[in-house]
């Protein structure tokens, strides 16, 4: 089978710092692959290579069958791959319901009419349609991390990725943002998370990563990697994560 | 967002003890207007024979702040993603453009505009044989026009600049990562919120851009001023004539500020 996702070999620099240090890595149709690692280690960088918010100096990532290389293709991808973000990114300046559709009718070209019933039924999906009128800082921050899955959602994307999607949540506001990503996970949608969330790994994920200084470390189904690691960085950090 | 609910209450505190319709700035207008009334009603010479002067002028210093501002708003638009662009070439047009323009004093600009730059152009046709080009008479309308939008836009495109960079640049990831290109993230995203940051600033470009529209008087342009030294030029009277033609300009600034307050207002987001 053709991965959905396929890097090979990226290297990332800013400046004099290293970031990605030949990176390769498959995920396949369906796959829900969770990164950790220690800050710093390239995991967000990785993630933003995927959809070309970060530019790589070498290696090749070929998602869904289009290589990231023209500018059209660039945007080919990033229709096919939604993104939530660690601060949500939500437009603050447009209502919840039109941040849900107004790339509906701009990219995808789809009719005001149908992208609202379409940006209904996901903020339906996300559990917030009575805040379809609000604006985005009136919500809570659960609220506004759950608004921009919904966003994602709307350009029917084949691959969702999550950089940190819980670490600027509340604790009690942790779990809501979870249950729709596990909704998510369940419908067979691909996924690649960043995040320490281990009990949302172990419950969806089909491998956990372990990335530092730019390098994946190990990798292996959650439940080995937490438990059983056999590298000593992963060891040490799960050590200091795991408490 | 951490702070939603201290801004709704300073919103509704500001509604309370703040009337729109009765505060300094109108009564500050209404007092300006109403000594220009006195004035004309109980000293109906000169200041009556001054406005009735000087009255054409009024509507050019309107008409030519206004055409240059529209052109400022789309020229300095320009300039300013110039400024912000990754392109080398872009980049460094922008930047020279505006260290360039704005070392020159606008004066100095206008100058050229009306008396040099026509001169350039007949030479052109002398040299290249265009009749056109040698005949070429500057219009001082278009001269004032083009002189003030190519100094201003310079100025506003550091407004547009600086507008576009304080919007956090998760707004633009968020936009491209939805599919859209530079252009569909600008209009339709970091725009509309830049606008809103940089109203005051803009507004306040605005009442400059009037208050410098004086300066077309030296290039053959009957605005306020220009009518204001015509008048007293053949009536001798300084003080009167100077202190109408300041009232004037005291009533067109006094209500652009209003305006821009009313439009601010209106445009602010909802939180």
């Amino acid at each position: 089978m053709e991965p959905i996702i396929h890097i090979n070999q990226i290297h990332k620099y800013f400046g004099h710092v290293h970031a990605l240090r030949g990176v390769s890595l498959d995920i396949y149709k369906g796959e829900v692959v969770v990164v950790i690692g220690p800050s710093g280690s390239g995991k967000s960088t990785l993630l933003r290579c995927i959809n070309r918010l970060e530019e790589f100096d070498q290696g090749q990532i070929v998602v869904d069958g289009i290589t990231l290389d023209s500018a059209e293709n660039i945007n080919a991808v990033r229709t096919e791959v939604g993104m939530v973000f660690q601060q949500f990114n939500l437009f603050p300046h447009l209502s919840v319901l039109e941040n849900v559709t107004l790339a509906q009718t701009v990219v995808r070209k789809r009719n005001p009419a149908e992208a609202k019933i379409i940006g209904m039924q996901l903020l339906e999906k996300v559990g917030i349609p009575e805040k379809a009128q609000v604006y985005p800082l009136q919500l809570s921050g659960g609220q506004q991390q759950r608004v921009a899955i919904a966003r994602a959602l709307a350009m029917n994307p084949k691959i969702m990725l999550f950089d940190e999607p819980t670490s600027a949540l509340d604790p009690e506001m942790i779990q809501e943002v979870l249950d729709v990503m596990l909704a998510l996970a369940r419908e067979g949608m691909t996924m690649v998370v960043v995040s320490h969330e281990m009990g949302f790994a172990r419950a969806a994920a089909n491998r956990a990563i372990l990335m530092d200084e730019g390098q994946i470390i190990e990798e292996a189904p959650p439940n080995v990697l937490f438990t059983n690691p056999t590298n000593e960085r992963t060891k040490l950090f799960l050590s200091k994560v795991l408490l | 967002m951490v702070n939603s609910k201290n801004e709704n209450n300073s919103k509704n505190g500001e509604k309370k003890g703040y009337s729109f319709f009765f505060d300094r700035w109108w009564l500050l207008l209404f007092g300006v207007l109403a000594i220009i009334v006195l004035l004309v009603i109980f000293k109906p010479d000169p200041f009556r024979r001054i406005i009735i002067f000087v009255y054409d002028g009024i509507w050019v210093t309107i008409f030519t702040t206004v055409v240059s501002f529209v052109l400022v708003l789309i020229f300095g638009l320009a300039a300013g993603l110039g400024r912000i662009s990754k392109n080398i070439i872009l980049n460094g047009m922008a930047t020279i453009y505006v260290e360039l323009v704005r070392g020159i004093p606008l004066l100095v600009q206008l100058m050229f505009w009306y008396f040099a730059f026509p001169s350039v152009i007949q030479e052109v046709g002398n040299a290249f044989a265009i009749s056109s080009f040698a005949t070429y008479r500057a219009n001082p309308f278009l001269m004032a026009i083009l002189g003030l939008t190519f100094c201003y836009s310079a100025y506003m495109s550091e407004v547009y600049r600086a507008g576009i960079q304080s919007i956090s640049k998760g707004q633009m990831e968020a936009a491209r990562s939805l599919g859209m290109n530079y252009f569909q993230s600008m209009r339709f995203i970091i725009l509309p919120q830049a606008i809103r940051v940089i109203l005051p600033p803009v507004g306040n470009e605005f009442i400059t851009l009037l208050k410098d529209s004086s300066l077309v008087s030296v290039v053959a342009v009957a605005d306020i001023t220009r009518r204001g030294r015509e008048f007293m030029a053949a009536n001798f009277i300084p003080i009167q004539t100077w202190v109408m033609v300041a009232l004037l300009y005291l009533v067109l600034t006094l209500f652009s500020a209003r305006i821009v307050t009313w439009i601010e207002r209106k445009t602010k987001l909802e939180r």
